[in-house]
């Protein structure tokens, strides 16, 4: 599986930067979404994915999934999600000063130092 | 006494003369200055017995020990040599000042304290014993003779001379900065003394030849060498008691020094005496040529000093061949560093008071350009005597001391031809032709400078000024310095013993043990010699030029104008600055996109070379879990709802696409056996989806318009490189696994040691819960920032003053 997880993930990686390229402020956006749930998922996939139960202490288990990797995507997740945030009210407003999504028309003027 | 400390003096005067020139109007800030490099001469006359010994003085103090770094004066023949110049010259430039410059018109104490501080750094220059600290003495000399060029900094041409200077000696300050480190890692120690000891093992090392040439371009471009002359004509812009004493008397002579200093260490090498001798023999023809162009008297003069400097440079070349003749050898070289060091000497007097008689006629007239001058002799007789005699001594006339020095040059450059060793004896013939062909230029522009300006008809009519004699105090230095010409003529050999022989013994070391083995008697009647022959041609050529100057003076405009040196530097600059410019903009377009590309494909050829290089591909199935259906499934949900993203016309479509591929890697979280995520994911995918669809219901109503995202091929290459990139490094990296995970130790004391039960909260809270705090801090510092963006409005509020007003 982990094979497969690795061809779903550079596949992310390539949807992401080909949005993160476009003009569209909220491709953009979207795009960077997409490299953090690929990143999530690199990251899991990393660890391995051959436990069979989740990492809660039970009895009578002894295969736990890698609790590590986990604790490190829970980090990310909620940093990504912060991020992200910041940035949907920062397009946000930026819609709102400059009239525009197009990052083309966003560049600064030559006499703009 | 430790004369490492009087190095500074100058320099702590300089801090009390602006206070002195606020409190103390009534008097003239120079008369205070000169007390310094008075008291300062006297000091160092009082080491001249010791030097005539052959001794020498050393003091230092510490300023880095543990870098090894300090100050270190050095006082020999040489040091002591410049010093006096230094400090003597200052006292009567600074004399001169006094009556040049106007109390209550010119920014005084700006002027004195930069003229104090070069005075520091020059002394520093010819005392250091230290690599490190000649170097921060030689870049202080460099900045100061920068200020003192755009003293008047409101002219253009002041600035523009300033810089030029500028950027010019400081390339050569920091080429000889590397050959200085050069010299200290191949000798191990930072002392000029010990490097010197260390000489014939340095011979051998292989950067011996490229520290010799970096200390060359720094003592070339200091010491106004071809082809880096070209700064010193535009320093004349500086006020004139500062060209008579920085770009004459003193700094220029700093490259000389250097030549001298280091000649015992490179002499043995082929390379420094070509060098040394062949540049500073075409620097001699090329000013003294270039001079007769020159209308603006102080540009003559300064043409004359590049080429004198050039004199003296090629009589050092020819005294380092000496270490190859030996002593015993009749030969004239051992007595070229006596000719140069004596030339330095009379190159010094005569120089400074023609500069000075320069700006007693620019004071008086108004006006330095020589065509709108004539006829002063009558109204200026005691300058127009003192500018004789300081010509006549550059044009090499008895009795005068410039005619004993270029004898000796002369002879010199004879001897040269008669060199037998490094292909001398092919080229050398053609040192004496042009050093004669020089001396005949410099006659001639000798004789230009001091007739043109004093005789032939007066023109009152084109002069700003009515032209009258110079006051008394202004002709006071040039007055000393013009009997130190006559005298040193009848007297050479007093000079000789007491300054120029310590000197001497300083720079040729390998000839002689103490002073009184240099045998040189300089007599003014030598017998009729082929030098004297020599100098009659050229009183009978220069003469014969002279008079028909008209005549073929016009030649120098047909010159074409755009193959000049300074054409070449002004090139260089444009060509710089515009080119980088140019270069600046051609990448830097401003387009988010474009600053992507450079990135991710910087990111690919890095990555994919990396692997590709260290061979570092693997992939092994060995560790891998079973592939089972639904997770197949749920991979394909994964990458169609990537696809509809990417093809969606509408931004609506992505969203949506977007949400569902983060509630697909919610499911592959719930069945990796990940539940806490699984949950997270949930929830804040539900919430970024919200974000999403606010942002896109505040899109501006003009560019609603939805249209499929265009294809764009380099785009696509670029996101499949990376895509591929991250896909080999996933791949690789699984399939090389080398030490176990840590995680056993959590899941076997998560109960015993902290008490819980779900390993992944435990982790988050206790193992590492330090991440989880900064992860707190950083939704917070997002929550924060989101409230700033939206509630502050700066710009609005700004408007709205901007109506009030």
């Amino acid at each position: 599986m982990e094979i497969v997880m690795c061809f779903v993930i550079g596949f992310l990686f390539m949807a992401a930067v080909y949005l993160m390229l476009s003009k569209s402020l909220l491709r953009i956006i979207i795009g960077t979404g997409l490299l953090s749930h690929g990143a999530h998922l690199l990251i899991l996939t990393m660890g391995g994915l051959d436990g069979s139960s989740p990492p809660v202490v039970s009895p009578g288990v002894t295969d736990y999934a890698d609790p590590l990797p986990q604790a490190l995507i829970l980090t990310a997740i909620v940093i990504s999600f912060g991020v992200t945030a910041f940035f949907l009210v920062l397009a946000y407003r930026s819609y709102q000063e400059l009239g525009t999504d197009n990052m083309n028309l966003m560049r600064g003027t030559e006499d703009d130092d | 006494m430790s004369f490492v400390y009087f190095i500074f003096i100058p320099m702590i005067v300089a801090l009390v003369i602006p206070f002195l020139y606020k409190k103390v109007s009534g008097i003239h800030t120079g008369w205070f200055v000169l007390v310094v490099p008075v008291v300062l001469f006297g000091l160092y006359t009082t080491l001249l017995p010791m030097v005539q010994k052959g001794e020498a003085h050393s003091s230092s103090f510490d300023w880095i020990p543990s870098l090894d770094i300090s100050f270190i004066s050095y006082i020999d023949g040489l040091s002591l040599l410049f010093s006096l110049l230094i400090t003597g010259i200052g006292s009567l430039v600074v004399l001169y000042s006094i009556f040049y410059l106007d109390k209550t018109r010119e920014q005084l104490h700006n002027f004195y304290v930069y003229l104090l501080l070069f005075m520091t750094a020059m002394l520093g220059v010819v005392q250091s014993d230290h690599l490190i600290s000649l170097y921060f003495f030689w870049e202080l000399t460099s900045i100061s003779s920068f200020l003192l060029i755009g003293y008047w900094y409101k002219r253009d041409r002041s600035r523009f001379g300033a810089l030029k200077s500028m950027m010019i000696t400081v390339f050569g300050g920091l080429m000889m900065l590397g050959g200085f480190v050069l010299l200290s890692i191949m000798g191990d120690t930072y002392s000029i003394r010990e490097l010197i000891a260390l000489a014939p093992e340095l011979a051998n090392h292989k950067w011996f030849v490229w520290s010799l040439v970096l200390v060359l371009l720094g003592a070339f471009t200091k010491s106004a060498q071809f082809p880096f002359y070209i700064w010193l004509p535009d320093a004349m812009e500086a006020p004139t008691p500062v060209s008579a004493y920085l770009h004459s008397a003193t700094m220029v002579k700093a490259g000389l020094y250097l030549v001298a200093r280091f000649t015992p260490l490179y002499a043995s090498s082929e390379y420094w005496i070509w060098l040394v001798t062949g540049i500073g023999l075409l620097t001699l023809f090329w000013g003294s040529f270039f001079a007769l162009k020159q209308t603006d008297l102080k540009g003559i003069l300064a043409f004359s000093t590049v080429s004198q400097l050039g004199l003296i440079m090629s009589l050092l070349g020819a005294g380092a061949i000496s270490f190859h003749t030996g002593v015993e050898d009749n030969s004239i070289f051992k007595y070229a560093a006596f000719a140069a060091i004596f030339h330095l000497v009379n190159h010094a007097t005569f120089k400074g008071c023609l500069f000075m008689i320069a700006g007693i006629i620019d004071h008086e007239t108004g006006t330095r350009d020589i065509r709108k001058l004539g006829g002063l002799m009558s109204l200026m007789p005691i300058t127009f005597t003192i500018a004789l005699i300081g010509s006549f001594s550059m044009a090499g006339l008895p009795p005068f001391n410039g005619f004993l020095s270029k004898e000796m040059f002369l002879t010199g450059m004879r001897s040269i031809s008669e060199f037998d060793l490094f292909a001398f004896d092919t080229w050398g013939i053609l040192f004496p032709i042009i050093a004669w062909i020089a001396s005949v230029f410099t006659f001639v522009y000798s004789f230009y400078f001091v007739f043109r300006t004093f005789t032939g008809k007066h023109k009152p009519e084109l002069l700003p000024k009515q032209a009258h004699e110079a006051p008394i105090g202004m002709l006071i230095s040039p007055a000393i310095l013009g009997s130190l010409v006559v005298a040193i003529f009848f007297i050479p050999n007093i000079i000789g013993d007491a300054l120029v022989k310590p000197a001497v013994m300083a720079i040729q070391p390998f000839l002689y043990t103490s002073t009184s083995d240099i045998k040189i008697h300089v007599s003014a009647w030598h017998g009729l010699t082929p030098e004297l022959w020599m100098t009659v041609g050229i009183i009978v050529l220069g003469y014969l030029l002279y008079l028909t100057l008209s005549k073929w003076q016009p030649l120098y405009s047909k010159f074409p104008e755009g193959f000049s040196l300074n054409r070449l530097y002004d090139c260089l600059m444009f060509l710089s600055e515009v080119g980088t410019n140019r270069l600046s903009r051609l990448y830097m377009s401003g387009y988010m996109r474009s600053y992507l590309v450079y990135m991710f494909t910087g990111i690919i050829l890095l990555t994919i070379s990396t692997v590709f290089i260290q061979n570092a591909f693997d992939m092994s199935f060995a560790m891998i879990s079973p592939i089972r259906f639904y997770e197949l499934i749920i991979a394909l949900v994964l990458v169609a709802g990537t696809v509809t993203i990417l093809l969606a016309k509408s931004r609506l479509t992505s969203i949506i696409a977007l949400g569902a591929v983060g509630y697909t890697v919610a499911l592959f979280f719930v069945i990796f056996n990940a539940p806490d995520l699984a949950l997270t994911q949930l929830v804040i995918e539900t919430v970024s989806v919200a974000l999403f669809l606010l942002a896109f219901y505040h899109l501006p109503k003009l560019n609603r318009h939805e249209n499929r995202m265009k294809f764009r091929l380099g785009n696509a290459l670029v996101a499949f490189g990376v895509g591929v990139t991250v896909t080999i490094v996933a791949l690789s990296a699984h399939s090389q696994k080398l030490v176990p995970s840590i995680s056993s130790y959590y899941e076997e004391t998560v109960y015993t040691e902290a008490g819980g039960g779900n390993i992944v909260n435990v982790i988050l809270v206790d193992y590492r819960g330090f991440d989880t705090l900064f992860e707190i801090a950083v939704l917070a510092i997002a929550s924060l920032g989101i409230i700033g963006m939206i509630k502050l409005r700066l710009t609005t509020k700004k408007e709205v003053n901007r109506n009030e007003n």
